[in-house]
């Protein structure tokens, strides 16, 4: 299959060999040292202040009350779990990631099997397809909140007005949610347009050259064969989405300020701690997101993991 | 039928690049002619919306934002393609595991680290600092950087450097004249992924600095509550501020899925 991780391909793939049989055999140190300055280095910057986000979500800290600091027990977690501010945080980011990563994938799916056509200017169409995900993310949050969502001059209300409507609704109070969703949505299916276009690419031609003479109509190609093995491409979107949307800031900060029912939990920790001032709870509620990001972090690293397995068999 | 379906994604195209070429056109507009209802297209162009992006202090947050782009990036392959060598060409025991480490640090949520990070920067006075920003873009893509110069550097032939080395070639002739002309193409791309990813980085940027080493990001929240007119201004600094992504994006096209992707799809 010509298909994931990049241990490569077929024969040269790295995992499948044996450990080749160096001329000269170089002692294990060396074989190390090129690995440790990476690996020290992350462990240090990443990995450290994960350590210390435990022990202060055990404290009683906030800074503008530096006397006041103490060992808290769980009582930050319990803030955390009880605050209704804070549960719907939770709950606005799965709304917000979920379906983010679900449109985004469908259309995706589509402009990928359109793309994978032949037709006049592909190059081109595939060019403008992929322009939103190149505008910085705060740009392109930008652009979407005065550019297009204003509701006096903003572009969606012009051309309502030019097309006769009356209607000049105020986008982003009336809907929110959904205002936010709309410009990721925009900006993330390019992405999962590519892998999906990548994985159609990959497609071995001689099934569906053989099911078409056998008369199978295009939707069963598409059912039987494109899609089976689309399917670990689409698996891998969702998850690589999910884990980029989990934690976005920069749209929910822009378009909304976190305001109108629509801050998601990378947000509140940002405003729990860059505004409240308050270091327990911040670092509970970071703990929290660290959990739940493990379970997701798990599915994924299973399916990275077979289908590198897949790729070195 | 093959018709239909060339209409339809030229359709999509137009439909998904409208706002790029919206944000382009407004940029060029004067401002009154910007905040129109219905919109003036045909509006007579002008670089009024550049000229007062750029004489309203936009070039220290560009200067900052290469400098912690390009520094971070150039550390990252230092870092990076060592550590890939490690794990490709003469791999050490239990590689993958090292691997799936790297991977592994990727899928945390980075905001659950910013206070603790925040905190160590002001004990060490280093708030409002590039290099501090610099460094923490560099943690932000070594990852990144780590799995996608494996999966290049796996691409050369095992046979090439074997027969390399019975021909008696040192270890610094093989890293030269064998894999350095392979995994160069890998090598700029993984540099431009990361270049991209600095670039856009706001959460950090926007705790950790302010008016000394505020980044191009961090800049454009300064239009988040803007009210008035301000519309051809905010698009000129989209505009510029994204242009070297879009530059280096369709440099890397070829390799953006891979990069994105940690190197799982070719």
């Amino acid at each position: 299959m010509a298909v994931l991780d990049s241990v490569s391909t077929g024969e040269r793939s790295v995992a499948d060999r044996p450990p080749p049989v160096p001329r000269r055999s170089y002692p294990k140190w060396a074989r190390r040292a090129p690995l440790l300055p990476a690996l020290i280095f992350l462990i240090v910057v990443t990995q450290l202040p994960f350590v210390a986000t435990l022990v202060i979500s055990f404290m009683k800290w906030n800074s503008l009350d530096p006397t006041n600091r103490g060992f808290a027990g769980f009582d930050n977690y319990v803030n955390v779990f009880t605050d209704p501010d804070l549960r719907s945080s939770v709950v606005n980011t799965i709304v917000l990631t979920a379906s983010v990563v679900l449109i985004s994938l469908v259309l995706g799916l589509g402009l990928a099997l359109l793309l994978d056509k032949k037709f006049k200017g592909r190059g081109l169409v595939r060019t403008m397809l992929i322009a939103p995900f190149l505008v910085v993310p705060v740009a392109a949050a930008l652009i979407w909140k005065h550019v297009l969502y204003n509701p006096e001059y903003g572009l969606f209300n012009g051309i309502l007005n030019w097309l006769g409507f009356d209607a000049q609704p105020d986008w982003i109070s009336s809907m929110p949610m959904s205002a936010v969703v709309l410009s990721l949505v925009w900006q993330w299916t390019p992405f999962m347009m590519l892998i999906l276009l990548a994985g159609l690419q990959s497609k071995p031609v001689e099934p569906v050259e053989a099911a078409r003479i056998d008369g199978a109509s295009p939707f069963q190609i598409f059912r039987y064969l494109t899609f089976p093995h689309l399917r670990q491409y689409l698996e891998l979107g969702a998850l690589l989405g999910s884990i980029y949307i989990v934690q976005n800031f920069d749209a929910v900060f822009t378009i909304t300020s976190g305001g109108l029912g629509t801050a998601n939990l990378p947000y509140m920790i940002y405003q729990t701690f860059y505004q409240a001032h308050e270091y327990g709870e911040a670092s509970a509620a970071g703990v929290i997101v660290v959990a739940g990001s493990i379970v997701i972090a798990t599915f994924a690293l299973r399916v990275v993991s077979s289908l590198f397995k897949e790729e070195a068999r | 039928m093959t018709r239909i379906f060339g209409v339809l994604a030229w359709f999509a195209g137009l439909v998904f690049f409208a706002p790029v070429a919206w944000m382009f056109l407004t940029s060029l507009h004067s401002e009154t002619d910007a905040a129109t209802n219905p919109p003036s297209i045909a509006a007579p162009l002008t670089l009024d919306g550049y000229a007062e992006f750029f004489n309203g202090g936009a070039w220290p947050p560009l200067l900052n934002s290469f400098s912690a782009s390009i520094g971070s990036t150039i550390i990252v392959l230092l870092l990076a393609i060592p550590a890939a060598y490690a794990l490709s060409i003469k791999p050490v025991e239990k590689w993958t595991d090292v691997l799936f480490f790297f991977l592994s640090t990727k899928m945390m949520p980075v905001v659950a680290a910013l206070l603790p990070i925040y905190l160590i920067a002001q004990f060490a006075g280093m708030l409002d600092n590039i290099s501090f920003l610099t460094l923490l873009y560099c943690s932000m893509n070594l990852p990144i950087a780590v799995w996608l110069m494996r999966s290049f550097l796996s691409e050369v032939p095992r046979e090439i450097l074997e027969a390399a080395s019975i021909d008696g070639a040192g270890l610094i002739t093989i890293l030269r004249r064998v894999v350095a002309p392979i995994a160069m193409p890998g090598i700029a791309a993984t540099a431009l992924i990361c270049f991209i990813f600095s670039w856009n980085e706001l959460l950090f940027a926007r705790v950790l600095t302010g008016v000394v080493a505020g980044t191009a990001p961090v800049y454009l929240t300064g239009f988040v509550t803007s009210q008035g007119l301000f519309l051809a201004k905010v698009c000129a600094a989209a505009v510029v501020v994204s242009l070297p992504v879009l530059i280096a994006g369709f440099a890397a096209q070829d390799k953006l899925v891979q990069g994105l992707s940690l190197g799982a799809v070719k």
